[in-house]
């Protein structure tokens, strides 16, 4: 197992490479430096001199891959493509554009993201899990019928009329908790409970759906058959061996999307007035700065590749016929 | 999900004893002199040498002082001392050096010498750069790598100092604009007008080619030649000819003393590691300082200590008396001794937040315009009933701001100063209705312009003989924009009949460049299109992202497009030099996004640019506005009015759109605060109980369908 975890680690590297020279090309092939200086310096009185100083002082005035002024291995390592993307593997991300660290500006951040996400994440599993259990224990009957329909319809709702319609109900309407802002600490409760209860709600129709079909699909196997027939009660069957059972496809899948919770949610952010991650690559993108926009999609990709990493020894632990090898 | 819900409740009904249960800030803000106020996105740069955006200059123009300010009360806007004893003395020299009387004529002038007298015992805020220890050294220059384990964040700099302002802390900040490492975007037009400074920038670049983030490079070490400190408190500014301009730039952040020793804390190594920078902990003389620096979710001002003794203005009109605004009058300043700015990404909750009372100031979007503002029969704006019985009260100005549409003057179509060509920039000029556009896009709020430049900056006539006799006439005394007809026979005069090349046959197609997104983008584009389709033109939109935009006025590949000024001062040159020839975009790289020359035009700037504001000045400008008005460069579209809303326990203030450090001038009364937040905030409680009760009984429900299923399994 361990030899396998290792040759699936290898194989990150050139993926994040990969990612890297996209996202790199991406990037340059929309926004020159001397746009990403025009973005910085504004555009009321600035000269060429000025946009020259900037691009040397932000060391934007190499060539992208392949220095012609240079000599031997330098014209290939003196570009800018090394030296902006690829100390991303050193994991020093150096300072934004406008002149922040980045590793200690997403260090602030990533606690108010994790805050909000993390809780919905663990709550809204065990709801969806509670709900869709429920709607197999009363399944083909009408309880069922209106909960799947019910179902289709949260999902069919945007998420940003979750938001919205949250805000208004329960801040603005009923006044239970603020509208949005963070305070950090203890107190910050008042200000994630809103987003927590949105984010839970709005993924409940997808997820009691998704884990009602997997209940459903395990309720009709021989074990639960021979367990009925063993005469163990419906509810005993369903939390103790259909419930057991149907983890291994949800533990898996939530194991994957784990490491990116760290990432936060624009939307919610953004209307929750949350500082957290979720916001702070599209602020980048916006304002062209490329240093945020390579580490934040360099530390993306890296979590997934995490998160599928995680995922390979949860089936391993999960389910002992899984060997990795 | 039901214990979970009864957890909440608990926390709900025992956490918050307070009154109101949605107040976002701590508990122990209750009661305070603090102002609340919003920030949409977080500021680019706060170091007063390179920050140059509106919402960087609401924090920045409230901690740094330069050496002057705007008058308050006084209109139109007057400069003031505002770190100086007096105004600049003002001297003009001749080639030899000898000096000439103030109304000598500009031409003469070789150089002015701005001669600055600072007032004796001012002194920074409390700050760790200015802290000594007991041998008189500092305390956290030069800092050892041992001293950096204590060093975290900003709190951990435990021990702070003041010092008092000097002239040479404005000759260092002068130097600094021409640093490298600064990137100061007004270095180009400063170093075509202070003395040497052009020098010092190619000397600086010179000597640091790659200067480090935390390099401190000593300008003491570097002479500007124009900039010279007299004495203790006296420093003297040399510039090439006449540029009366300049003393706008010194109420500007830009000219914000730094003591060379701010500048030596912030450049030692492991700083920016920490974001402990002069861009993100900016250090003045003013009447705050920043106590709480959170770009991304908070940033809090607190009084400063050490604040020189300034009174609010003695004088002001009898409208200003009138308004409350004369109240305070001799008052020292600043009243309010905190201010908070909160993020707050999207308007819908920065709206219901201000309706909740945790906004002292709200702007007006567009989605709750109607909620807000309601026109009389006269067509003036007032708040709603709704927002009146809150006490909310309403303050409109019109912005120093100009919103255009231009044509290039290099396009073979609609530039040039041929007949044809200017004869079809004013047939649609007459066609695209502004007027409309304003009522449409913007709820009334904005005035059709008739000259590029706004009310309130000098040369603007807001009598019917200003009016643009191109677009507009007078009907009944009334401004009209002129028929669509006059617009047709104007394009046929040009050889377009109804929109078609009399020559060719081929229909006008016209192209217009823009940078709109956004729901509103295509709304945008279909008015425009729908305008010149009243004259059969058809307008091909080509919405483009910023750099593609720019990249095409830079290069002149523009036909029409839309465009935007705000003033950086109050001065008639600022808009006029948008049309100066040698200012072309295309061929020096200037702001002037039209290409436009018109030699009498640029003579006649160049005789009214270094006036006075005299009756001549005035004549000057009203002539060049006439020029403009028939070559039609630009269809001169709108100056947007500002709305915004004030809470009841705010005192009255006067709109300052050209100013950006008049919140010491706000006071606000905070128990009345207290006691509305509390009336308006009250939870309700019914639904907390209607929901605990629904999942008590679809729990018992559920239940009981398992008591009666066992039962049924049982038998």
């Amino acid at each position: 197992m361990i030899r396998y975890l290792l040759r699936r680690l290898l194989y990150a590297v050139p993926i994040l490479l990969g990612v890297n020279l996209l996202t790199f090309c991406l990037f340059f092939m929309v926004n020159t430096p001397d746009d990403i200086a025009r973005m910085h310096l504004g555009v009321k009185h600035v000269n060429h001199a000025a946009i020259l100083n900037w691009e040397h002082s932000h060391g934007y005035d190499l060539p992208l891959f392949y220095n012609r002024h240079e000599t031997s291995w330098h014209t290939l390592t003196d570009t800018l493509f090394v030296h902006k993307s690829l100390s991303m593997f050193t994991l020093h991300f150096g300072l934004s554009d406008d002149g922040r660290d980045i590793a200690r500006e997403i260090r602030q951040r990533a606690g108010p993201s994790l805050s909000i996400a993390l809780p919905a994440f663990i709550i809204g599993l065990g709801t969806n899990i509670s709900l869709a259990l429920m709607l197999v224990w009363m399944r083909a009957g009408l309880a069922d019928r209106v909960g799947v329909i019910i179902a289709v319809a949260l999902m069919s709702v945007s998420g940003l009329f979750y938001i919205i319609g949250g805000q208004f109900v329960i801040a603005h309407l009923w006044r239970w908790v603020p509208i949005s802002g963070f305070v950090p600490g203890v107190d910050s409760w008042r200000f994630v409970l809103l987003p927590i209860a949105i984010s839970v709600i709005a993924g409940i129709g997808n997820g009691m759906r998704w884990y009602r079909s997997i209940f459903l699909e395990e309720i009709g196997k021989d074990y639960v058959r021979t367990a009925r027939a063993k005469g163990l009660d419906e509810s005993r069957i369903l939390f103790r061996h259909v419930l057991k059972n149907g983890m291994i496809p949800i533990l898996t899948g939530a194991v994957a999307v784990l490491p990116l919770l760290f990432m936060g949610s624009l939307l919610t952010e953004s209307f929750f007035g949350i500082p957290g991650l979720g916001s702070y690559v599209v602020d980048a993108i916006q304002s062209q700065d490329f240093a945020v926009v390579r580490a934040m999609v360099f530390i993306g990709s890296a979590l997934y590749l995490i998160g599928l990493w995680l995922t390979d020894i949860a089936y391993g632990w999960v389910d002992p016929r899984v060997r990795l090898s | 999900m039901l214990r979970l819900f009864f957890l909440v409740l608990i926390l709900l009904l025992t956490g918050c004893h307070q009154p109101v249960w949605n107040d976002p800030y701590p508990a122990a803000e209750s009661g305070s002199n603090t102002l609340y106020l919003a920030f949409q996105e977080r500021p680019k740069h706060l170091d007063p040498a390179i920050a140059y955006s509106t919402d960087a200059y609401e924090i920045i123009g409230q901690i740094v002082e330069p050496p002057l300010q705007y008058d308050y009360l006084k209109r139109p806007y007057t400069l003031i001392p505002l770190t100086l004893r007096d105004m600049p003395d003002i001297q003009y020299l001749d080639a030899t050096g000898k000096p000439l009387t103030n109304d000598a004529p500009a031409a003469a002038i070789a150089q002015s010498i701005y001669t600055l007298h600072l007032t004796p015992g001012i002194f920074y805020q409390p700050h760790p750069a200015f802290a000594r220890n007991r041998l008189g050294q500092y305390t956290y220059w030069p800092l050892t790598a041992s001293a950096w384990r204590h060093l975290n964040r900003w709190q951990d700099f435990t021990h702070n100092g003041t010092q008092e302002l000097t002239a040479a802390d404005y000759v260092y900040a002068i130097k600094r604009l021409a640093s490298p490492q600064t990137n100061c975007p007004i270095l180009g037009i400063m170093s075509d007008n202070i003395v040497g400074m052009k020098r010092l920038a190619a000397k600086l670049a010179h000597d640091h080619p790659h200067p480090g983030v935390d390099e401190f490079i000593d300008l003491d070490h570097y002479t500007l030649r124009g900039v010279r400190q007299i004495d203790r408190y006296t420093l003297q500014i040399h510039l090439h000819g006449k540029y009366p301009q300049f003393s706008y730039w010194l109420a500007m952040p830009f000219f914000a003393p730094i003591p060379r020793v701010v500048d030596a804390f912030y450049h030692q190594p492991g700083m920016s590691a920490h974001n402990f920078t002069l861009d993100w902990h900016p250090v003045g003389t003013g009447p705050y300082q920043l106590t709480l620096m959170n770009p991304n979710w908070r940033m809090v001002l607190s009084r400063n200590p050490n604040f020189h003794h300034e009174r609010y203005p003695n004088t002001g009109s009898t409208d200003d008396a009138a308004r409350g605004l004369l109240r305070d009058a001799g008052k020292p300043l600043p009243f309010i001794d905190d201010i908070v700015f909160s993020l707050e990404k999207e308007t819908i909750p920065y709206w219901n937040k201000f309706l909740q009372g945790y906004y002292d100031y709200s702007a007006i979007s567009t989605d709750s315009f109607n909620q807000a503002i309601a026109t009389d029969v006269k067509g003036n704006p007032h708040v709603t009933p709704a927002l009146r019985n809150q006490g909310i009260t309403l303050s409109t100005a019109t912005l120093p701001v100009v919103s255009y549409t231009a044509f290039n003057m290099h396009d073979s179509t609609v530039g040039g100063n041929s007949m044809r060509a200017r004869q079809l920039r004013q047939a649609i000029s007459i066609a695209v209705n502004y007027e409309e556009f304003i009522t449409i896009f913007l709820n009334g709020r904005g005035i059709p312009a008739q000259s590029p430049i706004p009310p309130g900056i000098f040369g603007y006539d807001d009598t019917p003989a200003d009016i643009n006799p191109v677009t507009y006439h007078l009907v009944d005394g009334h401004i009209e924009r002129r028929p669509i007809t006059d617009a047709r026979r104007l394009l046929a005069e040009a050889g377009y009949p109804n929109g078609r090349d009399s020559q060719t046959g081929a229909p006008l197609v016209l192209y217009y460049d823009n940078t709109f997104t956004g729901p509103n983008a295509k709304a945008y584009v279909d008015w425009m299109v729908s305008q010149l389709a009243r004259l059969n033109i058809q307008l091909i939109s080509r919405s483009s992202d910023f750099n593609r935009f720019e990249d095409k006025i830079r290069h002149g590949t523009t036909q029409i497009f839309v465009g935007g000024w705000n003033a950086d001062y109050p001065d008639p040159e600022n808009f006029l030099a948008l049309f100066y020839g040698p200012n072309s975009k295309l061929s020096s790289g200037g702001e002037n996004d039209a290409n436009y020359h018109n030699p009498a035009y640029d003579a006649l700037f160049e005789q009214m640019k270094n006036m006075d504001n005299t009756p001549q000045r005035f004549a000057i400008i009203q002539q060049m506005v006439k020029i403009l008005q028939q070559d039609a460069p630009w269809m001169f579209g709108y100056f947007p009015r500002q709305y915004v809303l004030r809470q009841a326990w705010i005192g009255p203030t006067k709109p300052m759109p050209i100013a950006n450090n008049t919140i010491k001038y706000i006071h606000l009364n905070p128990a009345l605060r207290e006691q509305n937040r509390t009336r308006w905030n009250r939870p309700v409680i019914w639904p907390l109980v209607a929901i605990a009760i629904v999942l008590l009984l679809a729990g018992l429900s559920m239940w009981r369908i398992k008591r009666r299923r066992d039962e049924r399994t049982a038998s």
